[in-house]
């Protein structure tokens, strides 16, 4: 179970179907998911919706053997932190990959997937996934 | 220039504890911490209580007014504080803060968590609040696999290696075999951590801090006054606190959590020390490898050098310096009650009184309380207070 209404799931859409999130103009800076203030320039921010690439590198990984209530039938995957390759992090499960081929420096791509198992709500989590390419 | 000093000490002790509930716990905790100071429940002017996720895990918020309630202190302020694991770091220093202002001159502070209530799954669903709820949990990130992404990044930029952290484990169990307190008494070889398991790779279950029941209290009361009325007070020296994005995502650095580093700076400032004056610290070693984060954030080590240092005995009791004498988070995390737990072993060793874990000539000590992945790090440093009555 994640904690997730059906507003939130349908609130999140454009960043978890779509990676949307936002880029400041002014200190040239990509966040993900978007964020309402820059940290950087705050006020003097220039924030304008922009899609994140669909790929970039692990930076660090783990294989989570015990998960959180909903992922129960997903156990053992793999955790990533990946840096994007406009220098946004996101972090994202790694499937359809070999074992050896998730490590750090591994180039990846989003899929888009199931997330977690249905809410009590009835609503499925779909969103973004990560896999090895060449 | 007001100061602060801690006059009494109570903690339950740490476990699973079926048979007591959360309001037994404080209400436990907190007349212990009355009795030891000397005063009477009267003269305390607020109150201030850290407990992280109440809610989820007993069903129970307004703790604020539960724990006035229990002590038999209605009318006095009781508020209720929140940041995490650090929740009663937090505490703590908003009492110090309250007493610092002039408002009050007599406080007490507390810590609780009551965690075995729910299954260990619930639990950690509770604890995985403190990460990102919506771009870490939701994508299945677990407590520890947080800092298991820490301590990868750790190995692959130092060499550090899952020994060292295995080792960090069996120097907690060791030490907290001397704590009467502590949630085990049982010592561990590197062998044990190495075989027991991952949670989340690098992490193996003895890397991981328990769940935990337990409640701890503190008195704190303005210098001058606890000059007069205590012959065992300890005055914070320093008090500093960092904040840091809430998810990994957006951190500079996977190899330090910067709210540490940050707060222990500004502590050291205020104390007018350097790390190397600190003869024993209680840091926040939630995962095995969040102790060689804290003590080279803290400026006991380089960075990089954390690893090696616990491998070299260098944070063993009595050793170079004495890192966790209380055996740590390891000895039991009951969240909420942590950062309240380490000010509580700090008032044991200043004043002599740890037993056979007693730190060879503490004089100054220092606690650092931890947040979620590091999103909030407190630093409190303390010395026996100088001339009593
Ligand atoms: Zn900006």
């Amino acid at each position: 179970m994640t904690h997730a209404c059906l507003p939130l799931h349908w609130r999140r859409y454009p960043e978890r179907y779509l990676l949307k999130g936002n880029y400041c103009e002014n200190c040239k800076t990509a966040f993900f998911p978007a964020r309402v203030v820059c940290p950087n320039c705050r006020r003097k921010a220039l924030l304008k919706e922009k899609e994140m690439p669909r790929t970039g590198r692990i930076i660090s990984f783990t294989e989570v053997f015990v998960g959180p209530m909903g992922f129960e039938h997903e156990t053992p995957y793999f955790l990533a932190l990946i840096e994007l390759e406009n220098k946004a992090k996101i972090l994202s499960q790694i499937v359809d990959s070999k074992k050896e081929s998730i490590r750090e420096g591994a180039k990846v791509k989003k899929v888009f997937r199931k997330i977690s198992d249905t809410d009590k709500e009835g609503a499925i989590a779909y969103g973004y996934k990560f896999k090895v390419v060449k | 220039m007001r100061s602060v000093s801690i006059i009494g000490a109570g903690c339950t002790k740490f476990g699973e504890h079926w048979d007591k509930s959360f309001r037994e716990l404080i209400a436990e905790a907190g007349m212990k911490a009355i009795e030891d100071s000397g005063i009477e429940g009267k003269d305390i002017q607020a109150i201030y209580g850290g407990t992280m996720a109440s809610g989820r895990l007993i069903g129970q918020e307004h703790i604020g007014a539960l724990i006035a309630d229990q002590l038999g202190l209605t009318p006095i302020p009781s508020t209720r504080v929140e940041a995490a694991c650090a929740s009663g770091g937090v505490a703590l220093r908003t009492a110090f803060l309250a007493i610092k202002s002039g408002e009050y001159d007599m406080v007490a502070v507390g810590g609780i968590e009551k965690m075995t209530e729910v299954s260990t799954e619930e639990a950690s669903f509770a604890l995985g609040g403190a990460g990102d709820q919506e771009t870490e949990l939701f994508h299945g990130a677990t407590f520890p696999a947080l800092y298991a992404l820490l301590a990868r990044a750790h190995m692959q930029e130092f060499g550090t290696t899952e020994e060292q952290m295995a080792l960090c484990a069996v120097q907690a169990h060791k030490n907290g075999m001397n704590n009467p307190n502590a949630q085990f008494h049982r010592e561990i070889a590197v062998e044990d951590v190495m075989n027991s398991g991952y949670i989340s790779s690098p992490l193996k279950l003895l890397d991981c801090s328990p769940i935990t029941d337990g409640a701890a209290a503190l008195i704190l009361c303005e210098s001058k006054k606890a000059k007069n009325i205590s012959d065992k007070a300890i005055e914070i020296i320093a008090s500093a606190q960092a904040s840091d994005s809430l998810g990994l995502t957006e951190r500079k650095s996977l190899t330090e959590l910067a709210a540490t580093r940050i707060a222990a700076k500004e502590a050291y400032k205020q104390a007018g020390i350097k790390p190397k004056d600190v003869d024993f610290a209680e840091v926040h070693d939630c995962f095995t490898n969040a102790f060689i984060l804290a003590i080279e954030d803290l400026g006991f080590f380089r960075k990089g050098e954390g690893g090696k240092a616990v491998e070299k005995g260098r944070t063993q009791l009595n050793a170079e310096i004495s890192v966790n004498p209380s055996g740590g988070l390891k000895m039991g995390h009951p969240v909420g009650a942590t950062g309240i737990k380490q000010a509580a072993e700090a008032f044991e060793q200043l004043n002599g009184r740890a037993e056979k874990r007693q730190v060879e000539g503490a004089k100054t000590g220092l606690t650092h309380n931890v947040g979620g992945s590091g999103a909030t790090a407190v630093v409190h440093i303390f010395r026996k207070l100088e001339g009593k009555k």
